[in-house]
């Protein structure tokens, strides 16, 4: 047996002891997610029991180092995890802005004081992160942001606001950028790191069409952001004022990883769950409706070829480096089309707003909550705009 | 197996592009014979060296003279063929024939293969009746007669039918029009009495035939395989011959794009390159999106045809609907983005046009596709 076959068994009888029956359901909302965190609670013994088998074996984040609190496996081996985890349909153990985004930009620009420290605290689950980047007057034009850190010698005074800060009144550490640099757009912001409970933090939750409230408005009014944690631990990452390497670098994984969210292959199609709901009612499908399904069910599978494609490149280092912006563009564009094709199909059930039988207005809140799958993280319009410039290389683009 | 080409693929992609972009040049191939208003509508010389080069025998086992690869091989050809609008046999003749007589008898395979193989032979596939691909209801018959059979019907949409040295015909042995089983493959030679070619010059100066079969006479070894068990042979056929329209398809709009991305480059008009407009470039920027998925789904669903998955007759039609919209909004945009010019016969966009609609009725529109996934997938 190879070893890779060997760590397939093994993690296979791993899963079976310590993954309850439970936690091998469906995601269905935000309750089934655990975040971590300083105010984190449980929701049933099985979620605490899964998590802490996983955060003991390094399982939060397999492929991070050992001494940063993961497993540390290769790349092979990670695929095999996950491979295991999706064929019983086990939850992630914990998710976090901190696994997905502070960590690679850790990974890649921290110190080995900040690894030491951050990375454990995340992959514990004892510090949940949350992302200040966007500003009321730097949507798309981020580079455009005014917070500013202004220099007190060990530490900066940080005032400002951010906003569609997800779940900042729900965090206990920020990754923000700050201005320290007025003269100088691009080389005139720091990554900065700091407790938002620090004297001077505030949140507002924005209430959204959905009507859940996962982003807030942040402000910091005469914040004090230290420069130094400690020995070796700066308070920001990379180098003071380059902090936009680190943000461009964070937004090719953030588009890498909402490109990602597509799904398996079996969730991609729709059609034939749409033909069932409407035999049910003892309907049919109209046929305008039934030939813009099949239409989609063809993007669909087709995306999840190209998919396949783009990571079966990444990993070889093939591919463009900003094909992540047209995976980004192409997969959130189908997503908010397949939620359209749903509402059409589920007719006048899918507009219930509260009631038990759509799980409290699961389908019409969830359609409107993908039209913003195209908005955040670089508009499918900045997509374009990428797409033209670094890839057709177009003129003035 | 990852999804791109690997080093072998890679290394016949390279040859391929080189060779085709040189010998299959739309000016010495598509224009040339097109104005000498050319029978075959395509270059038998050029033919022959594609039997050179190895391709025509591309699919034919190993054991019978042929290179013994697989249908990500043979898209790697049409590609080529498909960004540079070559005229030629290979689809018909190395792709879906080839697919055919690979089920057939080692005795037909002696018979007709040498000759593909050696680019001597031209073949051709008749499976339409009527306007529209529709391959589940055949009603050209072929009945029992002494120790052989007569054939009667008509097929349309036979490209190449009259240049072709042998055609594979789709007929009815037995059972009734829309019938599953009963279909049997015959090899019709060129030269069979009472087959009548009705030769039509297409859109994009391909030739095809309306052909008539009024009781040709066929001894028992012109069966392809087993008779009344011709369906099956018949879906591989039509697999391979969608897949490989599918990455010709790719090569078409990868051709009309790539032209037209640097015509956004040169042109200008308002003192500025016609490139630097968000309009055209979000329009650029979606078409590339779209063209990149349709080659992703076209490399895989031939994998997975070569890999014999059961997923394959799914994802193939899936590449052949895809890529047949992805295709056609790369010459619409195509024309539109070269303006006036884009009109006109002397320039090479319009050609792109003409030869996507042609490619995209065939083996299957992009709907009949899309329908064809709806009722797969169970609705």
């Amino acid at each position: 047996m190879s070893d890779l076959e060997q760590f397939r068994t093994e993690t296979r009888a791993w899963l079976d002891a310590n993954c309850p029956e439970e936690m091998r359901q469906p995601v269905r909302d935000d309750d089934d997610t655990y975040w971590g965190g300083r105010n984190a609670t449980f929701k049933n013994d099985a979620q605490k029991a899964w998590f802490e088998s996983c955060r003991d074996k390094g399982y939060t984040v397999p492929a991070w180092p050992k001494e940063y609190g993961g497993a540390g496996l290769s790349a092979a081996e990670a695929k095999i995890l996950r491979q295991e985890m999706a064929r019983i349909g086990a939850r992630p153990p914990l998710s976090s802005f901190g696994i997905w985004m502070l960590g690679p930009a850790l990974l890649k620009f921290g110190t080995e004081g900040q690894k030491q420290r951050f990375l454990n605290e995340i992959a514990r689950g004892e510090i949940r992160w949350c992302q200040g980047y966007s500003e009321p007057g730097s949507g798309s034009d981020l580079v455009s942001m005014q917070t500013f850190g202004e220099d007190k010698g060990d530490h900066w005074v940080v005032n400002g606001q951010k906003i569609w800060t997800s779940y900042a009144d729900q965090a206990d550490w920020i990754f923000c950028l700050v201005r320290t640099d007025k003269d100088n757009k691009y080389q005139g912001i720091t990554f900065m790191l700091y407790d938002m409970t620090n004297q001077g933090v505030s949140t507002k939750p924005i209430l959204l069409i959905s009507g859940s409230s996962p982003f807030c408005e942040t402000f910091f009014d005469d914040v004090k952001v230290p420069k130094s944690y400690g020995d070796d631990c700066p308070g920001y990452v990379g180098e003071i004022n380059r902090g936009w390497d680190v943000a461009k670098y964070l937004l090719g994984h953030e588009r890498e990883m909402i490109s990602g969210m597509g799904g398996g292959e079996h969730t991609a199609a729709i059609g034939a769950a749409m033909q069932r709901r409407s035999a049910q009612d003892g309907d049919d499908l109209d046929p305008v409706l039934r030939a813009e399904l099949a239409q989609f069910d063809v993007d669909a599978l087709a995306f999840t070829a190209m998919g396949e494609k783009f990571m079966d490149e990444m990993k070889a280092g093939k591919g463009h480096p900003a094909q992540p912006n047209m995976m980004k563009y192409v997969g959130t564009e189908l997503n908010k089309r397949r939620h359209e094709l749903m509402m059409s199909a589920g007719g006048s059930r899918s507009l219930e707003w509260e009631s038990d039988e759509t799980g409290g207005g699961k389908p019409s809140r969830n359609w409107l909550r993908t039209k913003a799958n195209s908005i955040e993280g670089g508009t499918s319009e900045v997509m374009l705009n990428v797409i033209s410039k670094r890839i057709l290389d177009l003129p003035g683009a | 197996m990852p999804l791109f080409y690997d080093e072998d693929q890679a290394m016949l992609a390279d040859t391929a592009a080189q060779f085709i972009a040189d010998e299959g040049a739309i000016a010495k191939q598509l224009r040339h014979w097109r104005d000498r208003d050319c029978k075959d509508g395509f270059g038998h010389e050029l033919w022959k060296q594609f039997a050179e080069m190895g391709f025509t025998g591309i699919l034919v086992g190993e054991e019978d003279g042929g290179m013994g690869m697989g249908n990500v091989e043979a898209g790697i050809v049409l590609e080529q063929i498909g960004r540079n609008l070559t005229p030629s046999p290979f689809l018909t003749s190395s792709v879906l024939a080839a697919t055919a007589l690979n089920n057939g008898s080692a005795d037909l395979r002696g018979r007709y293969l040498p000759g593909l193989i050696s680019g001597d032979s031209v073949f051709a596939v008749a499976i339409d009746e009527g306007a529209k691909h529709r391959p589940e209801r055949i009603r050209t018959k072929a009945e029992k007669s002494g120790n052989g059979f007569k054939l009667s019907g008509q097929k349309d949409f036979v490209v190449h039918g009259a240049s072709a040295d042998m055609i594979v015909v789709a007929a009815r042995t037995s059972g009734s029009d829309d019938d599953e089983d009963g279909i049997t493959l015959f090899a019709v030679p060129k030269d069979a009495a009472g087959m009548d070619h009705d030769a039509v010059r297409l859109v994009d100066s391909s030739m095809a035939t309306h052909t008539k079969f009024d009781g040709v006479e066929l001894d028992g070894d012109a069966v392809i395989g087993e008779v009344d068990g011709g369906r099956e042979i018949l879906n591989k056929v039509l697999n391979a011959g969608r897949v490989g329209a599918a990455a010709e398809g790719c090569g078409v709009a990868s051709g009309a794009m790539d032209m037209t991305v640097d015509y956004l480059k040169q042109r200008k008009q308002f003192g500025k390159l016609i490139g630097e407009f968000q309009s055209l470039q979000h329009r650029a920027a979606h078409l590339y999106s779209e063209v990149e998925v349709a080659k992703a789904v076209t490399i895989k669903a031939a994998q997975l045809l070569d890999g014999n998955s059961e997923n394959a007759d799914l994802m193939v039609s899936v590449a052949k609907s895809k890529v047949g919209h992805a295709a056609g909004l790369a010459v619409r945009e195509g024309v539109q983005m070269h303006g006036g010019i884009g009109m006109t016969d002397e320039y090479d966009i319009g050609l792109f046009m003409k030869r996507d609609r042609a490619l995209n009725e065939f083996m299957g529109d992009a709907y009949y596709h899309a329908d064809r996934v709806a009722r797969m997938s169970g609705y």
